[in-house]
């Protein structure tokens, strides 16, 4: 996948001077957490249900290979291929070959972060097919040009009046105003439908794949899905291997956990099951089905220290509920992955030398832990792949030098109360009646923006110790 | 029991108690740390303060240098071990020791880490729910409007909520003006703040927002890291707050300049 996370910090301070797009984060910041945790206060047994899925998950990605194989022997009973794509270019290579085996012209699309992830479009694109995609926060980016800003809501940084201006431009439909959101929907929608009933392929992603009987299942708000998947002879469902479940009630399980904790509703509009092509007694669907399963490095996260990411069930809960994603946005990321979950993910999908900031880019606030429907340990994954640039040298060697000095130093008592003892009068004195420092050497990160406060005369130590003295003479 | 009987009765029966002061409070303010040797006493404990301790390693720790944060960690358990109970002015360093420790040290130093985990506490949660120190008689009179930031560590790690605000109300009669949006962190985060001074400046502007708009006059929280960056981004920016540890408003040590004022 293409990324650029190696600029977070530059892409973090434009998208902070954007005033407007600020405001509009800070307002679905705010709405998110309380539309999420309105509905779990509601559902009784959120975390009786999120520990049993824990351990289903678990369970699952224990015995990946077993369940792959399970759902690829049932998957392929029902009629369906199945395909392994062991990166993001072999999955593109396997998805373009299908479609021009068909001789595709266009390809229909439902929302799918696998297929972000391997950049499916443009190499379609590059292969002179027409792709439009159907969700539509999927189909708004699409007509900007722009990556995701959030895995749930893709066009979460776009206003009403940018989305207007898009459509304006982009449907040749005359003169008009939209008054009410309901307009630009139903502009959408219209447009949307011709584009579904000329698509020659569909391609979707999967929420769950399940062992027991090769099905794939699907939510969706807007029922696109559905249309890709059965409007077209031929149907592709992207996804990856971690996605696999061994029974369909552990994916229903898993769904009420996801929907609850992604949009705060009890269920999505539409929850499909996708088992395999038309059977002679259908009146329809499509001819041909398959899967493409991608590996793209999971296969290597699960023998490391961070195979809980694999257990993420995509919510988006985690950027919701985080500080630094509110305050930056998703681009900033510079990954189809953002947020906490996001800044795991990209240097494990990548490298951590291409996304070095973006372990860093977390207070350890623990919100999203809290949060996270799947329960993962999200600060401290980030925390070990700090510790991993550590180890690889990958920080600036003043902060490494600055953290061996402080910690040796911490480590001798006496020399360090001898040292504190010095520079915690002088900048007292510093401070004078001001009371505080505009700027201090070795910490002008702090300084950039705040000031910092003068310490109250001697350290606590040099005063305690003065107090035991006197005590003591006394 | 009579009026009479009930004064003969010390408050609790004695414990000893190790106070860690924290680095912060150690350096840049002492009075958090005076104050909290008057609140153990007042609650009858008896206090001792090891003269050896320096920083808990959370810096390196979180900075992901553990090959420097194991060494500290170490010598703070070690430190710590004769204690009956250790009290810490600050979530951040209390979930450090109790929470991070027996994850960081391994064989036997993870099983004297859990020890020491196991009698740690939080100063609010240690006065509240342990000695549990009783309202002030005559209660010393509310002067002023309190705005409280909750400290994420203290929050999620360690579940400190109700016991800051409830000893504000029985030892200073100061019933807690709540920020919105109080959950969300400050945009301390340790070296994050460095690191990430811009973002940092954002998320510290959005908390010093919901504190002014409560319209409390002094901003009060259980972690001074969180509490130097909200103080030095509120005189940055020329805003009125006055900023102080909780141990300083409960000890009634308001004499002094809050956090980041002058004489």
């Amino acid at each position: 996948m293409e990324i650029s996370s190696d600029t977070f910090l530059d892409n973090a301070s434009a998208a902070l001077r954007d005033t407007d797009k600020a405001k509009r984060r800070d307002f679905i910041a705010i709405a998110t957490p309380q539309i999420r945790k309105a509905a779990i206060d509601e559902f009784e047994g959120f975390d009786a249900l999120r520990k049993h899925v824990k351990r289903i998950r678990q369970h699952s990605l224990n015995n990946l290979a077993h369940y792959l194989e399970k759902f690829e022997q049932e998957a392929v009973q029902n009629g369906n291929r199945v395909h392994f794509a062991r990166d993001g270019a072999q999955l593109n290579d396997i998805v373009l070959d299908i479609c021009q085996q068909h001789g595709a012209k266009k390809v229909i699309k439902g929302k799918s972060m696998i297929t972000e992830e391997t950049g499916l479009n443009d190499f379609l694109k590059r292969g002179n097919l027409d792709v439009v995609e159907t969700d539509l926060g999927e189909y708004i980016i699409q007509l900007a040009g722009e990556a995701p800003s959030h895995i749930v809501g893709p066009a979460l940084h776009k206003s009403a009046d940018e989305i207007g201006e898009l459509f304006l431009k982009n449907h040749k439909l005359g003169d008009r105003e939209f008054q009410e959101t309901e307009n630009l929907v139903d502009e959408a929608r219209g447009v949307l439908r011709e584009h579904f009933l000329k698509g020659d392929v569909g391609i979707i992603g999967s929420n769950a794949l399940i062992a027991e009987n090769g099905y794939s299942m699907l939510v969706t708000n807007e029922g696109n899905g559905d249309l890709c998947a059965n409007l077209p002879d031929v149907l592709v469902i992207c996804t990856s291997i971690d996605r696999v479940l061994p029974r369909a009630e552990d994916a229903t399980a898993m769904l009420r956990l996801l929907v609850r904790s992604a949009t705060g509703q009890p269920q999505t509009c539409y929850t499909s099951f996708y088992s395999g092509p038309r059977r002679d007694t259908d009146i329809d669907g499509p001819v041909e089905t398959h899967f493409v399963l991608l590996d793209n490095r999971r296969s290597d996260i699960l023998t490391s220290d961070y195979r809980e990411m694999l257990e993420c069930i995509r919510c988006g809960a985690c950027l919701n509920h985080c500080p630094i994603y509110a305050s930056v946005g998703g681009h900033a990321y510079g990954s189809v992955y953002q947020g906490p979950m996001g800044s795991v993910l990209t240097p494990l999908l990548t490298s951590l030398e291409e996304s070095s900031a973006l372990p860093n880019a977390c207070t350890t606030c623990g919100r999203c832990a809290e949060v996270c429907p799947a329960d993962i340990p999200l600060p401290d994954l980030l925390r070990n792949l700090r510790q991993e640039e550590n180890d690889k040298k990958l920080t600036s060697s003043r902060w490494r030098s600055g953290l061996k000095l402080h910690s040796w130093l911490a480590r001798h008592p006496r020399l360090y109360q001898w040292v504190t003892g010095i520079v915690i009068p002088a900048m007292h004195i510093i401070g004078g009646s001001r009371g505080r420092l505009s700027r201090l050497p070795m910490a002008s990160g702090w300084t950039s923006q705040r000031d910092f406060p003068a310490p109250e005369s001697r350290t606590f130590m040099q005063q305690y110790k003065a107090r035991l003295r006197k005590n003591h003479e006394q | 029991m009579s009026k009479q009987q009930q004064k003969q009765v010390p408050p609790t029966p004695n414990r000893r108690v190790t106070l860690f002061v924290t680095c912060l409070a150690d350096l840049f303010r002492p009075s958090v740390a005076f104050a909290c040797l008057d609140l153990l006493e007042e609650a009858g404990c008896e206090v001792v303060v090891p003269t050896d301790q320096t920083c808990c390693g959370q810096p390196a720790y979180n900075s992901g240098d553990r090959e420097a944060a194991i060494p500290l960690a170490q010598q703070v358990v070690s430190l710590l071990e004769p204690a009956d109970y250790v009290v810490i002015p600050s979530g951040s360093c209390a979930g450090m020791i109790a929470h991070h420790y027996p994850s960081l040290l391994t064989g036997e130093w993870r099983e004297r880490a859990l020890e020491v985990s196991a009698k740690t506490y939080e100063l609010t949660v240690f006065l509240q729910d342990i000695v549990g120190i009783p309202p002030r008689s005559p209660i010393k009179a509310a002067r002023t409007s309190v705005t409280y930031h909750d400290g994420c560590a203290g929050l999620r790690e360690l579940g400190i909520q109700n016991q800051p605000r409830q000893l504000l109300k029985n030892l200073c009669g100061v019933e807690v003006d709540e920020l919105k949006q109080s959950e969300v962190c400050c945009g301390f985060g340790g070296t994050f703040c460095a690191k990430m001074p811009e973002i940092s400046a954002k998320m510290v502007d959005d908390k010093l927002e919901n504190a002014l708009a409560t319209g409390a006059t002094v901003l009060t929280g259980g972690d001074l890291g969180c509490l130097m960056n909200i103080a030095g981004r509120a005189r940055r920016q020329g805003k009125e707050l006055e900023v102080r540890h909780v141990a300083e408003l409960l000890a009634d040590q308001r004499d002094i300049p809050a956090i980041g004022e002058g004489q």
